[in-house]
């Protein structure tokens, strides 16, 4: 296989980890408005991914230098192309961020409501944003031959792009509600569970409806094949929150999230960025490439490392992997007595 | 304004609001491990609460580090992209290295020291606190080998089809003789702030806590004479370190550029042997100086490593590189280059003085502050101390990255080249404004929390249990 392929997949790969991974994070933090109903609660919630949650949000500082150091083309086309998009994902990983370390560092109510305005609208916008980021890329957006964005931020809102955001948006809240139930224990599980069905019809309608746009105009068996696989785990998750077997539920959302992500990239492939103004001009994987000793560096790397960290970071979940309940929870955020 | 300016500034503004939170992880994750080490092998309660006083600390200040961080690896992209594809082959491979093997490692080890407390076997929890500190260690080494590539470019060759440098020789961009030196200096810099922040905050404890009597005033005063010394000789040895590691720094800086160094000094004429003058008043930036103090060969000691060595100046390199270059102005701004150079030796050796004065207040079990002029002047330093490495850091990278100025990357490409030719000045307003705002109410709050938890002072030992399934967590958001 070409390198260029290899580190395609790598880039692939790392989008469905960081989707997967931060998805469930976006979840709780959306939930965080819906599920909770007192402060012990949406501590409960914030706890489920404290330990994990910044691990998880290195995927996607990874998937970026993977981008910059084996495609350097469609690095700079890509976040110079969607600025103002970045720039608001940008203040919302911030403020969002911010708002899981501090929210619990001052007792106040009315600085908890804030981080938690922050918290929520921090998850809602990113998980909004890579849907249509990524529908975009799929779809095509006004590249000249320069390989420069010419379009303006209106391209990016087109009906395909919308309806890929609002795909991610409820398919995370209900990755989230999911997760929720798995790791936790008394009421909030049992209300996530009820959360994540009702909002798991919405959001199998929307994702059926994006899948099939995009298998339609893709029109391959194999962007066929991966949509079909999302869309059947999906509701086998959503099957199985019914019947109360969480961790298939879990597996289930997983997994139709990874294979959007998959189909998605397949159905871009061996472009990158294809331009709707003219097929010469799409950015692909050998004319947005790095040097094949570039990319053969980068492989060694990655083949030594990638294992490491999948493993450290699963032995991280396996630590954690006792369900909370609000009994957990200290009284007070970070008492005197405990805080370290 | 053109987008260009706008994106110099939102790119110095937002870097160094970076590296502001930078130094304070890298210096206080080492001396949290220290603590929790000496915790671990005596089992005195004294570093089991400095640890988690000063890991609190740690982690609140951590939390915008990782933030600010994201940000500095998009805007490469978003407005450097034509900068990003001329040098995507060799600046993005240690970018996305670092990613895989220093950020991936600090954000799992941290979440599982921070969680880990009452669920990992010391051991191992103590571990998990040391695997984060050599991730820190790790990512500051290759972004500062990507830097270094901008300052001395190796290991590659320009394709002129694609117009774009293309990595040659990988080992030679690790080991580029510019980062050799600048990791040691940069963390040298950092042990000094994170050492400053550790002393300054002990001696603002030992100073409220001088008249106390009873038997917890007495435990805590002890804890924190002990973090005192800690954190001073921290500043001191580190102190000693940037100065050895900056003196070889100044002399490959000016083999690879020298302009960079003579306006360092504003020396405008070539000269042997050079005088280094630590004041001047008047402007450097051309016209005479009018009250000068010079300390004699000390320019040329600073930059060859001889007494009488030749300096070359301004001048005579504006022409040699206008030769090499074609014509073009291929000076930095001067003032900047000579004042922030001096600033950032004056504070760290200003932070050095008063670490001693510090150290020695507390020498043979004395208490620092016994007199009230004592204590004036003693608290006045606990509060400086820490804010001056800080500047020291910053004023290094102003230096660094205003002195390489008009290039982005030496002798290759010019910063004006570098900018993102399609995004226009509102998009770069936009961002900028918006990023400054942010970044200006994050720094309130974040500074109002800290001074909460300094205020808070050292939390009880509470030895921590293994977790029963059933107890409250030791450590909750
Ligand atoms: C506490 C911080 C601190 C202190 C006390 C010093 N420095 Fe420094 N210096 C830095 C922190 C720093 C830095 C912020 O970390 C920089 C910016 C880039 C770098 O490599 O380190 C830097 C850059 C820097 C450079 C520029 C190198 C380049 O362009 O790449 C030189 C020549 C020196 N330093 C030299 C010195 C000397 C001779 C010092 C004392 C006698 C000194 N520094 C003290
Ligand atoms: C090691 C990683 C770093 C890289 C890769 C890097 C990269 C760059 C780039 C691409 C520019 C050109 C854009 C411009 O002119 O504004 C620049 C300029 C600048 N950088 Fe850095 N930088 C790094 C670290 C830092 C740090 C830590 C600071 C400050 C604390 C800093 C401060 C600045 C400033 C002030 C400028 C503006 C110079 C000018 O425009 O005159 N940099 N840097
Ligand atoms: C312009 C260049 C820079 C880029 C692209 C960059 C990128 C990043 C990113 C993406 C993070 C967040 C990682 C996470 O999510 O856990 C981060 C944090 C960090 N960066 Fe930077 N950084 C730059 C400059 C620097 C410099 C010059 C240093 C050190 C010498 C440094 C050291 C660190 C460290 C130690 C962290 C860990 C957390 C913290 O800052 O508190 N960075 N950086």
């Amino acid at each position: 296989m070409e390198l260029t392929t290899v580190w395609f997949l790598l880039i692939a790969g790392l989008w469905v980890g960081y989707l997967v991974l931060e998805g469930f994070d976006f979840g709780v933090g959306m939930l965080m408005g819906v599920l909770a109903r007192d402060d012990k609660e949406r501590r409960l919630l914030l706890n489920t991914i404290g330990p994990v949650w910044d691990g998880n949000e290195v995927w996607l500082v990874v998937a970026g230098g993977a981008t910059f150091a084996a495609f350097p083309e469609w690095y700079a086309t890509l976040f110079s192309g969607f600025y103002l998009p970045l720039f608001l994902i940008l203040v919302a990983l911030i403020v969002r961020a911010v708002g899981i370390e501090f929210r619990g560092k001052r007792p106040e109510p009315e600085w908890r409501r804030r981080w938690d305005v922050g918290i929520i609208a921090g998850s809602v916008v990113p998980a909004f944003l890579w849907g249509v980021a990524l529908a975009n890329i799929v779809r095509g957006v006004p590249i000249d031959a320069d390989k420069e964005f010419v379009g303006s931020l209106l391209d990016l809102l087109g009906p395909y792009a919308v309806l890929g955001g609002l795909t991610t948006t409820s398919v995370f809240l209900v990755h989230g509600a999911v997760f929720v139930s798995l790791k936790t224990e008394g009421d909030v599980r049992v209300r996530a569970r009820a959360l994540a069905m009702r909002a798991g019809v919405v959001a199998a309608a929307l994702a059926v409806a994006f899948i099939t746009w995009t298998a339609a105009d893709a029109g391959e068996a194999a962007v066929w094949g991966l949509g079909a696989l999302a869309a059947a785990a999906f509701l086998a998750g959503l099957g199985a929150t019914w019947r109360g077997r969480e961790g298939w539920a879990f597996v289930g959302t997983a997994v139709a999230i990874a294979a959007v992500t998959a189909m998605l990239f397949w159905s871009l492939f061996p472009a990158v960025m294809p331009s709707s103004l003219d097929p010469a001009w799409d950015l692909t994987t050998t004319n947005a490439a790095s040097t094949p000793y570039t990319l053969k560096i980068m492989t060694w790397v990655a083949v030594f490392f990638t294992p490491l960290v999948v493993g450290y970071q699963a032995w991280s979940y396996w630590v954690f992997r006792r369900r909370l309940g609000v009994h957990h929870i200290p009284d007070s955020p970070a008492p005197a007595t405990t805080g370290h | 304004m053109e987008a260009l300016d706008l994106a110099r500034w939102q790119f110095g503004a937002t870097t160094v609001y970076h590296y502001f939170f930078v130094p304070v992880t890298i210096g206080l994750v080492f001396l949290v491990a220290i603590l929790q080490t000496a915790w671990h092998r005596t089992g005195d309660e004294r570093y089991l609460r400095l640890t988690r006083f000063f890991g609190k600390l740690f982690l609140i200040n951590f939390a915008l580090g990782i933030a600010t961080g994201i940000v500095q690896e998009f805007q490469f992209g978003m407005n450097w992209s034509d900068y990003s594809r001329f040098v995507g082959d060799i600046f993005g491979a240690p970018l996305a290295i670092e990613g895989l093997l220093a950020f991936f490692l600090e954000s799992t080890f941290l979440g599982l020291w921070i969680f880990g407390w009452d669920r990992l076997r010391p051991a191992l929890h103590l571990a998990c606190i040391w695997i984060a500190a050599v991730g820190t260690a790790l990512s500051a080494y290759f972004i500062l080998a990507a830097n270094s590539f901008m300052q001395n470019p190796v290991g590659y060759t320009f394709d002129a089809e694609r117009g774009r440098a293309e990595l040659t020789d990988f080992m030679a961009v690790l080991t580029n003789k510019v980062v050799l030196v600048t990791f040691p200096h940069t963390m040298f810099g950092c042990f000094m702030v994170g050492g400053a922040l550790v002393a300054g905050v002990s001696m603002w404890h030992l100073l409220r806590l001088r008249d106390s009597t009873d038997d917890d005033a007495r435990l805590d005063r002890s804890a924190f004479t002990t973090a005192l010394r800690l954190g001073a000789v921290t500043v001191m040895l580190s102190g000693l370190g940037t100065i050895v590691t900056g003196d070889m720094q100044a002399k490959v800086m000016t083999e690879v550029q020298p302009m960079k160094m003579a306006a360092a000094e504003a020396l405008y004429e070539t000269t042997a042997p050079a005088p280094f003058s630590p004041f001047t008043l008047g402007t450097p930036d051309g016209s005479e100086p009018t009250f000068q103090v010079e300390v004699p060969h000390l320019l040329s000691f600073m930059a060859t490593g001889s007494w009488d060595g030749e300096v070359e100046g301004i001048n005579d390199l504006q022409e040699e590189y206008q030769q090499t270059y074609g014509p073009g102005d291929y000076r930095p701004n001067i003032p900047v280059t000579y004042w922030t150079f001096r600033w950032m030796i004056g504070a760290g050796a200003a932070a050095m003085g008063v670490a001693l004065i510090m150290l020695w207040s507390t020498r043979r079990s004395r208490r620092p502050g016994a007199t009230p002029r004592g204590a004036r002047w003693l608290g006045a330093g606990a509060i400086a101390l820490p804010l001056l490495p800080l500047a020291a850091n910053s004023f290094g990278w102003i230096f660094t990255e205003m002195g390489r100025q008009p290039w982005v990357v030496f002798g290759l490409m010019p910063t004006s080249a570098g900018v993102s030719p399609g995004t226009t000045v509102a998009e770069v307003a936009t961002s900028l404004v918006g990023f400054t705002l942010l970044y200006g109410v994050l720094a309130v709050v974040e500074v109002k929390l800290l001074l909460t938890y300094i205020r808070k002072g050292l939390p009880p030992a509470d030895p921590p249990v293994l977790h029963d399934g059933e107890s409250p967590l030791a450590f909750a958001y």
